[in-house]
């Protein structure tokens, strides 16, 4: 365990330096420099100079890469270019919005898929699989954007139950979940969709492997089969994908922010974009990374505590 | 015993020669879904080529006397608050949106194949190719896509012109964004097939490498890589309108069905037309391509095939 676990320590160490690098590297190639870019077409000359000092682009590239990092490793994120506070401040408000969000669309999703996952794989082929599997199949394809407008036209236009947008603040935790709970949807069906999908494939396997019929013949039920043995072994993948989807939902927030209007981290790494605060993106854009990469790290673990074949092998 | 051979239903086969592909094709017009999903995509692919040939309003046409319209005769979908025909925009806006899925989609299986032909066929480079494909898995990709489009809009635009810039930009960060899943498959199925017998075989007389690879491997995966191919469609024609929708995909004048929500989102309470029927047209793409994919997928496995 020990070996693996320094195994996964290492990789998740080196993703995030590789990672790091590519975020430096891609604002480093811009046409120009970080100061022009900034400031737009119509910069005046002095301007520009200034910022490149303020910035410290007049030193080495890796100089700048190193301090980037070493202030980042102790929580200072540089000062927001159009906002004048440091990012870190940025960040932490936004925070309590984006993880917030996050985990309610992720309990969601879980919430509905396992139980449909479940319930069309024990009735493999009815009427209740043959459904859910189309509505999982729309689930998917609708882009999730959309399904929130429609949403948003469905549930706040017309039937005046939830606002279209905006967040209240969490000074009053009902009003905050109730505006969270649209975009949660809209954030949630795609993921449930695919859940649901994963679950009913994991367990028919499961269904099929020897220790079902050794169970079935040793005179348990189909059902007392399916819960005490298959489900168990069938959570393992889903785990995974679950763990997978942090990422996914980190990525959907930035447009479903958007729509909602919600001051969380996807707005603020979007704002950041349109208003050219190369300051704000490169740091949001390191703390996703580090975001998905811990949670991967995680995941692999409780997979491996699971599953203990998978801490001998590699 | 002879007689008992003979009659034998082994013997009574028909002669008739059966190639893979005829299987798969046998196979895939008997999955309901992947023929409606055929259906449909071909109903959609045949609107945007030779729609505008019958519906010949031009979707640039400004008409301010009928504008805001939800829908008239003159109008099946509508106006948007310009008085352009909705109709007009949005088979436009589909072939710009398929173009995209398309060729974006093309350049990820290149990429993705590529990358797992000689991932799992060249053992020296597995490790480093693998580590790549795992870093741009972990990488928050839409944040990326979103700072690779800002920072290049300019540049391309300046240099090739305002449309064919962004097309190119485009496709090109949706296909090196979206390569990784093909990648793995791929490689799997390589590391399975180069063990082989045909494999060995071919390399016991002396076959060259790139030989072994065109004539042994490639035709091996082709399967794989068309499944990935149909997701990839629709993958990226969810991320070309995701894009589009945050403003940062092609500009208004050149309209995609992305675009369309995007500019139709501030009149969703006046005009719902203009955010119902872009929104449809990608739903139904995605889901209609899906479906292809699943049956190609169940025609192309043999485990389930013949069932």
């Amino acid at each position: 365990m020990a070996r693996y676990l320094a195994l996964r320590l290492a990789i998740l160490a080196g993703t995030l330096f590789a990672a790091s690098v590519v975020i430096f590297l891609a604002l480093e190639v811009i046409p120009g420099d970080a100061a022009a870019f900034m400031l737009g077409l119509n910069a005046q000359p002095d301007t520009v100079a200034a910022l490149r000092a303020e910035l410290g682009l007049d030193q080495p590239a890796l100089w700048r890469y190193l301090g980037w990092i070493g202030g980042a490793l102790q929580g200072d994120f540089g000062l927001s270019y159009t906002y004048k506070v440091p990012v870190a401040e940025l960040i932490g408000d936004r925070l309590w919005v984006s993880l917030p969000l996050t985990l309610y669309a992720l309990a969601l999703s879980t919430a509905i898929a396992l139980p449909v996952g479940i319930l069309a794989a024990a009735r493999r082929g009815g009427p209740a699989d043959i459904t859910v599997m189309g509505a999982t199949q729309l689930g998917i394809a609708v882009p999730n954007f959309w399904f929130a407008m429609m949403l948003v036209a469905l549930f706040a236009i017309s039937l005046r139950w939830f606002s279209a947008g905006g967040f209240p603040g969490w000074a009053d935790p009902l009003a905050a979940l109730k505006a969270l709970t649209l975009p949660a949807v809209a954030l949630a069906l795609p993921q449930a969709s695919i859940l649901a999908r994963v679950m009913r494939s994991a367990l028919i396997e499961c269904l099929g492997e020897d220790y079902i019929r050794t169970a079935r013949a040793k005179g348990l039920t189909r059902g007392q089969a399916l819960r005490r043995h298959a489900l168990r072994n069938a959570l393992i993948p889903v785990l995974t994908i679950l763990g997978m989807q942090f990422s996914f939902l980190i990525a959907g927030a930035i447009i479903i922010e958007n729509v909602f209007f919600l001051p969380g981290l996807g707005r603020l790494v979007f704002q950041g974009i349109t208003q050219r605060d190369l300051m704000v993106v490169k740091n949001v854009a390191l703390l996703l990374v580090f975001a998905v990469t811990l949670v991967t790290f995680l995941v692999d673990l409780a997979y491996a505590a699971a599953d203990p074949r998978l801490r001998t092998r590699r | 015993m002879t007689d008992a051979a003979a009659n034998s239903p082994v013997t009574a086969m028909p002669p008739k020669q059966r190639s893979m592909w005829g299987d798969v094709w046998r196979s895939y017009r008997r999955h309901p879904g992947a023929m409606a999903g055929t259906a449909v995509f071909l109903l959609i692919l045949l609107a945007v080529v030779f729609g505008p040939y019958i519906h010949t309003v031009d979707p640039g046409k400004l008409d301010i006397r009928a504008k805001n319209i939800t829908m008239s005769l003159d109008h099946p979908m509508g106006t948007d608050n310009l008085g352009r025909d909705m109709l007009a925009q949005v088979l436009a806006g589909g072939r710009t949106s398929l173009a995209v899925g398309i060729t974006a989609m093309l350049l990820s299986m290149l990429v993705g194949a590529a990358v797992g032909i000689l991932a799992g066929y060249f053992r020296r480079i597995d490790g480093a190719l693998m580590r790549v494909t795992d870093l741009f898995l972990a990488l928050p990709l839409l944040p990326l896509l979103l700072v690779i489009t800002m920072l290049f809009r300019d540049t391309l635009r300046a240099a090739i012109g305002p449309e064919s810039g962004i097309f190119v930009l485009i496709v090109f960060i949706i296909g090196i964004t979206s390569w990784m899943n093909t990648a793995r498959i791929v490689r799997g199925e390589v590391l399975t097939l180069k063990e082989r017998e045909f494999v060995l075989a071919a390399r016991s007389i002396g076959t060259r490498n790139h030989r072994i690879l065109t004539r042994h491997i490639l035709p091996n995966v082709l399967s794989p890589i068309m499944v990935s191919a149909t997701l990839g469609i629709a993958n990226a024609i969810i991320t070309e309108s995701a894009l589009s929708f945050l403003g940062l995909g092609f500009p208004s004048d050149f309209p995609t069905w992305g675009r369309l929500l995007f500019d139709g989102a501030n009149f969703m309470t006046l005009t719902p037309s203009r955010v119902i029927w872009p929104g449809l047209a990608i739903s139904l793409t995605v889901l209609s391509v899906n479906f292809m994919g699943d049956g190609l997928r169940d025609a192309l496995d043999p485990r389930i095939r013949g069932r």
